[in-house]
């Protein structure tokens, strides 16, 4: 039942003037570690930490180069219609300026993603508010703006789409036949048989709203592009090979012309992962036809507006449970609205249904979901990737689940989690070793949650300031779904030099969370070397391999393994040649790399990634081995309710997961933090504001992430269970803290008040009216 | 197209370094710091004085450079993150946020660098609530700023330590 | 950057009395110009429609903290730092404190004015409505001379003030004599830092025994101008605090004010939450 695990703990000191935050890391090891290990498990200091704590750290914003102008975008204010002209204020001497439009494209007009429906610059139609349509560059940034005004483009409107429900009745049908970019359809057993014996059935529908990403550095690019030598991009981006196949299609030009490099990323969480692609674009018509190196860096309000957000979803559960609470059957339906074209929507709608029946065990389940179109700029990637919104309507609803069986929600989980040999709703059988009961209590006991229960119980009675505890569990799966990693056929390369010093080569971007760390950690642990003879060269598509997209929390899990794998294939080559032999120092090292080099060529592997044989997914029946591995947790929120002002406050956090392996602690208690806070904002402050499928709050101002001031302690523990194909059995965690947050949320503030919460975000003004009916 | 005004010329102490600048009267302190300056450490996140990349200390002062205009700069005291760090040895602030994982994208860190100084240099020893407060005006997305804390109250314990 | 920043002209006059004179030679060419924490966030957005101004930042005449008997009088260059360092003013005067305290960050606090807030005449700023419970006065200055206004007569209407376009906010005078007064603010934003207004209440009441001697109530966010509540002090003024009272109070709080759906918030949650805090500010002077 219960085994040990690695712990890593993070304990408070207070004193009486305050809270003094006094950090300490403490491993207590209990089961027996094979070897011991020299960098993995280390909280290594961040690779490039320096320059980001210098000031030194050169984003694309900070690059100049010689000869360069500078580029924006205009764009429809209408959401949808034909475009009737483009016109050119006479004042403005339109000779000086670089003009592009629609018809200056050289290959396809097309941003290449899945399919090839998004327009890289509108040419007849509008589909969206705030869609590309012309693009101009000058010298001078002020001047260029002016311009930017003058430029008017005349629409003929037609009727326009918000809503998933209008998108669904075909109110108007604005992509393809029917609206509909993707459905799937799931089933385990035999759902229909379970409702005439059912005890109990429980209904209800839940809403989540569309979330900025909000990294601080906004989207830019530099371009290069001629004819002659083709195109090269410099900018703040997650996936090189996205913007390289983009570019690709959009000039023409073959593999070897186009050029993607990615520049000091601040901040991407998905924001970066597809609209890039767009942007470079972009900057690269503008340098085609002008000759001249471009820039375009979006201000606040631009990136707000056309950029990419969390889809809005609508789910809708029907659950069966008997007397005892036991689940009988699950019949899920979900939906995503993703905007005007399809960009990732399938891959979204994929993983937000794999998740929407949570880690449970259920022998009948069935699940249809679907992503729709609206007259919206395209919603796409943000971390957690359409999990944190099935995720919250199932946490939210067995919470009322277990208000209708009458017994609590911990006991309705506890009788309903998977164990390790059961089978996961989409058909997966779980393998490893998983024992959500054991953190569920240590996430109850380190959050102290039976005694505040009973504690806010009372005192709320006698405040107006209500308290309340509640708490999420979840799973996470790492890793592209199913046959993803396959298609994807990722590939991590390692070269050393003469002196010894090792260099990877990896597609993966460093944006905050930590790769180039994690991979210098796990080079160097599998070389016996320090972390300071690894350098991780920055992604460069002319240089380094293909490692797929940094995303689905897979970068440590499968690109780490890459890693791992061309290292030990390096010592290998030294070891077969005899010119090492273990234990070695690093001067040894370095002397048999150069003996290698000059006696047999280069010294280096490139490792391909290898699809498990074990692992099965059918893409036809949406069935089988979604993932090959899983992040477990269970989230405490603590929050306070104001009934006088219906805001809400949480005041304590714990966060409890089971990774794997950590192969950094502050780097992974740092992921779990700020993928909290990110949660925080999902569940209570960030609300965009849609007038007719424009963002209207499109500043800092009135689109609000929380401060320092609205962040509660986090407190994060880590469990491990070595996954055997991750690097030193890790796994992935950078989006798990995305799913269980919001809902641990909502369900403190349904025990605090009693409100049935069923949306997020849930805002004062919900709130306040939700308050008042349950006093009544 | 529309009447420029004339450029101006600004005297100020950059990071210690006696400066001349040229400007419009109404650029923002920001952009003339990154261009003409070419103190690119200074971030722009927010262009509304909400987000805190941009501060910097002008006389002294925590502010946000996007919201000071040029003409405003003439004889101040300014200090940019390129300022901190003392010939390359780093501050207390600058090596915690190193070692306590302060620091992920580091996009906010500059702006976050120069609020932690400016409030230790008006409260040597502040409480974690302190900390939030003196923090408030800068937004991190990356880290749910809990380092940011840790690393603060660290180099205030490095600090006390040495002293 | 939405603005085309060389078509502004910023000068620095050496003295208010150059500034004036400029001021009145060519009438609305020039406005002052502070700390910039709300025009330069115009100009970011493209917003800013006028061109030219005169920084009033240095001017020593417009700086400086006074205090006689009578009054205590702030140079409309006072920043919202400079105001929480005060310690009379934390002292007698708590409630512009706590409002200087809660708005915008330490940087904007370090730049942003009284003497600027006043002439933004945002109804949703956070040291008006403390300025309305302590009876402020503002002296207006021109080059033809100087007059005194209550600060409750300069609004005419939505961010239209009482100011003359050769004119400047000199001070700003608040009356002494409320330490013994039972003090009261709350701003209900968007967060708790950084955050503009959804509504934000002031209140100062004097008990003699459990009967409002005097009061004054003020309120942000939920008018087209930061207004006093005077029916509703008329209705508390001279009456022992009631639970009925109390809510007659909320019934005639909710006839003065108009709050709006906007993209912050909504016109019913500012109404509620008016009245709320009303109901919060009596408890407070009751007990």
């Amino acid at each position: 039942m219960c085994f040990a695990a690695n712990l890593k703990q993070v304990r408070y000191n207070r004193t009486k003037s305050g809270t003094a935050l006094h950090s300490r890391y403490r491993t207590m090891t209990t089961e027996h570690q094979p070897t011991e290990l020299q960098q993995i498990g280390k909280s290594i200091p961040r690779k490039e930490g320096r320059g980001k704590v210098t000031g030194s750290a050169r984003y694309v914003d900070d690059l100049t180069f010689p000869d360069m102008i500078y580029g924006v975008t205009v764009r429809s204010s209408a959401s949808r219609g034909k475009i009737l002209g483009i016109h050119f204020d006479k004042q403005i001497p339109w000779d000086q300026f670089t003009i592009v439009m629609a018809k200056d494209i050289p290959g396809k007009n097309c941003v290449a993603l899945l399919i090839e429906d998004q327009p890289c610059l509108a040419d007849e139609i509008v589909n969206h508010p705030e869609e590309a349509v012309v693009l101009l560059a000058h010298p001078d940034k002020y001047l260029l703006e002016v311009a930017r005004q003058g430029v008017r483009i005349e629409t003929e409107t037609l009727p326009a789409i918000y809503t998933i429900e209008d998108s669904l009745s075909r109110k108007q049908v604005i992509w393809g036949d029917d609206n509909i970019f993707k459905s799937y359809h799931m089933e385990k057993g035999n759902v229909d048989s379970a409702w005439d014996t059912a005890h109990f059935i429980v209904e209800g529908e839940y809403e989540t709203g569309a979330q900025e990403q909000l990294y601080i550095e906004p989207q830019g690019m530099i371009a290069r592009a001629d004819p002659a030598e083709g195109v090269a991009v410099w900018g703040s981006l997650q996936c090189p090979y996205y913007v390289h196949k983009a570019l690709v299609r959009l000039f023409g030009l073959p593999k070897e012309q186009i050029r993607v490099v990615q520049t000091e990323t601040g901040g991407g969480f998905g924001g970066k992962e597809e609209y890039p692609s767009m942007i470079a674009g972009h900057a690269a018509l503008l340098a085609w036809k002008s000759g001249k190196a471009v820039k375009i860096i979006y201000d606040r309000a631009e990136d707000m507006v056309a950029t990419t957000k969390r889809h809005p979803s609508l789910t809708r559960h029907r659950t069966a449970v008997t007397r005892a609470g036991k689940l009988m059957a699950m019949e899920i339906d979900f939906t995503i609205d993703g905007g005007a074209y399809e960009t990732l929507s399938p891959v979204v709608l994929s993983r937000g249904t794999i998740h929407a029946a949570g880690p449970y065990e259920c022998p009948n389940v069935r699940i249809r979901s679907r992503a729709v179109a609206t007259n919206a700029p395209p919603h796409g990637a943000f971390r957690g990737f359409g999990a944190p919104q099935s995720v919250f309507a199932l946490e939210r609803h067995l919470d009322r689940v277990a208000g209708v069986v009458g017994i609590s929600p911990e006991e309705l989980r506890r009788r309903n989690f998977i164990q390790q040999g059961q089978t996961l709703a989409f058909g997966q059988v779980v393998h490893e070793r998983v024992d959500m009961h054991h953190l569920l209590d240590r996430a109850l006991e380190l959050s102290g949650y039976h005694e505040k229960q009973k504690q806010f119980q009372e005192d709320n009675l006698r405040s107006s300031i209500k308290r309340g505890i509640g708490f999420a569990s979840f799973l996470h799966g790492a890793g592209f779904t199913g046959s993803g990693e396959e298609y994807l056929a990722s590939e991590a390369l390692i070269k050393v030099t003469r002196d010894g010093q090792v260099c990877v080569l990896a597609g993966s971007t460093e944006m905050g969370q930590g790769t180039n760390t994690v991979f210098a950690q796990i080079a160097a642990e599998a070389l016996a070397l320090e972390c300071e003879q690894i350098e991780i060269l920055q992604p460069d598509t002319a240089l380094v391999p293909n490692s797929g997209p940094t995303v689905a929390s897979r970068t440590t899990m499968i690109v780490g393994k890459l890693v791992e794998s061309a290292a030990l294939t390096v010592k290998q080559l030294l070891l077969e040649r005899s010119l090492l032999k273990e234990p070695y120092s690093a001067k040894e090292f370095s002397s048999a790399c150069r003996q290698y080099i000059e006696n047999f060529g280069a010294l280096e592997s490139l490792v391909k990634y290898q699809h498990p044989k074990d692992l099965h997914w059918d893409d036809g029946k949406y069935q089988g081995d979604a993932y090959g591995a899983y992040a477990w947790a269970v989230y405490v929120a603590e929050v306070s309710v104001d009934t006088r002002t219906a805001e809400v406050r949480v005041q304590d956090f714990v966060a409890v997961q089971e990774v794997g392996k950590v192969i950094n602690p502050v780097l992974a208690a740092g992921q779990i933090e700020g993928g909290v806070a990110q949660g925080i904002g999902f569940a209570l402050y960030e609300n965009v504001v849609w007038q007719e499928g424009r963002m209207i709050n499109g500043q800092m101002t009135n689109y609000i992430m929380p401060t320092s001031m609205d962040i509660p302690p986090i407190h994060v523990f880590f469990e491990e269970l070595p996954y055997s194909r991750g690097p030193a059995g890790a796994k992935g965690i950078g989006e798990l803290p995305l799913d269980g947050t919001a809902p641990a949320i909502a369900n403190a503030i349904a025990h605090a008040t009693g409100v049935d919460i069923r949306q997020i975000p849930i805002t004062p003004e919900k709130l306040i009216d939700m308050l008042e009916s349950v006093h009544a | 197209m529309p009447e420029a005004t004339r450029k101006i010329q600004v005297q100020c102490q950059i990071n210690g370094q006696a400066v001349t600048l040229d400007a419009y009267p109404m650029a923002r302190l920001l952009d003339v710091l990154r261009e003409q300056a070419g103190l690119t450490g200074t971030k722009e996140g927010c262009g509304e004085g909400e987000c805190g990349a941009c501060a910097v200390e002008l006389d002294g002062a925590l502010v946000n450079s996007c919201l000071v205009p040029f003409a405003q700069a003439n004889g101040t005291t300014i200090r940019t993150i390129e300022g901190v760090a003392d010939h390359g040895r780093l501050a207390a602030v600058q090596q915690a946020f190193l070692t306590y994982g302060g620091a992920q994208c580091g996009i906010c860190t500059p702006g976050m660098i120069l609020a932690a100084v400016n409030l230790l240099a008006r409260n040597a020893q502040p409480t974690e609530t302190e900390i939030r407060e003196g923090l408030a005006g800068n937004l991190c997305r990356c880290t749910g700023y809990t380092k940011i804390f840790e690393s603060v109250l660290e180099a205030c314990r490095a600090t006390r330590t040495l002293a | 950057m939405r603005s085309y920043v060389p078509g502004y002209e910023m000068q620095a006059p050496r003295s208010l009395a150059e500034t004036l004179e400029r001021m009145a030679r060519e009438p609305g060419l020039w406005k002052p110009f502070a700390g910039g924490t709300d025009l330069m966030v115009l100009l970011e957005a493209g917003k800013l429609a006028h061109k030219n101004f005169l920084s009033v930042w240095k001017l020593r005449e417009l700086r400086g903290i006074e205090t006689t008997p009578e009054y205590v009088t702030l140079g409309a260059v006072t920043s919202y730092s400079e105001i929480r360092r005060h310690e009379l003013l934390a002292c007698e005067f708590p409630l512009l404190c706590r409002a200087a305290a809660e708005t915008g960050s330490i940087a904007t606090q370090n730049r942003g004015t009284i003497g600027g807030n006043i002439a933004n005449a945002s109804p949703a700023a956070d040291s008006p409505p403390a300025l309305l419970v302590y009876d402020a006065e503002l002296e207006l200055v021109s080059a033809s001379g100087t007059r005194w206004l209550p600060y409750q007569s300069f609004w005419k209407g939505y961010k239209q003030i009482e100011l003359r376009n050769d004119e400047l906010i000199r001070a700003i005078r608040l009356p002494r004599g409320k330490n013994g007064w039972v003090h009261f603010y709350r701003k209900v934003g968007t967060r708790r830092a950084q955050a503009i207004s959804k509504v934000c209440f002031a209140g100062a009441a004097r008990m003699e025994a459990r009967r409002i001697a005097d009061v004054r109530i003020a309120l942000g966010s939920v008018a087209p101008t930061v207004l006093r509540a005077v029916e509703t002090e008329k209705m508390l003024r001279g009456e022992q605090l009631t639970p009925t009272i109390a809510q007659a109070a909320q019934e005639s709080l909710a006839r003065e004010i108009t709050p709006i759906d906007d993209m912050r918030s909504t016109a019913r949650y500012r109404l509620r939450v008016s009245q709320n805090l009303l109901a919060e500010f009596c408890e407070r002077i009751a007990a």
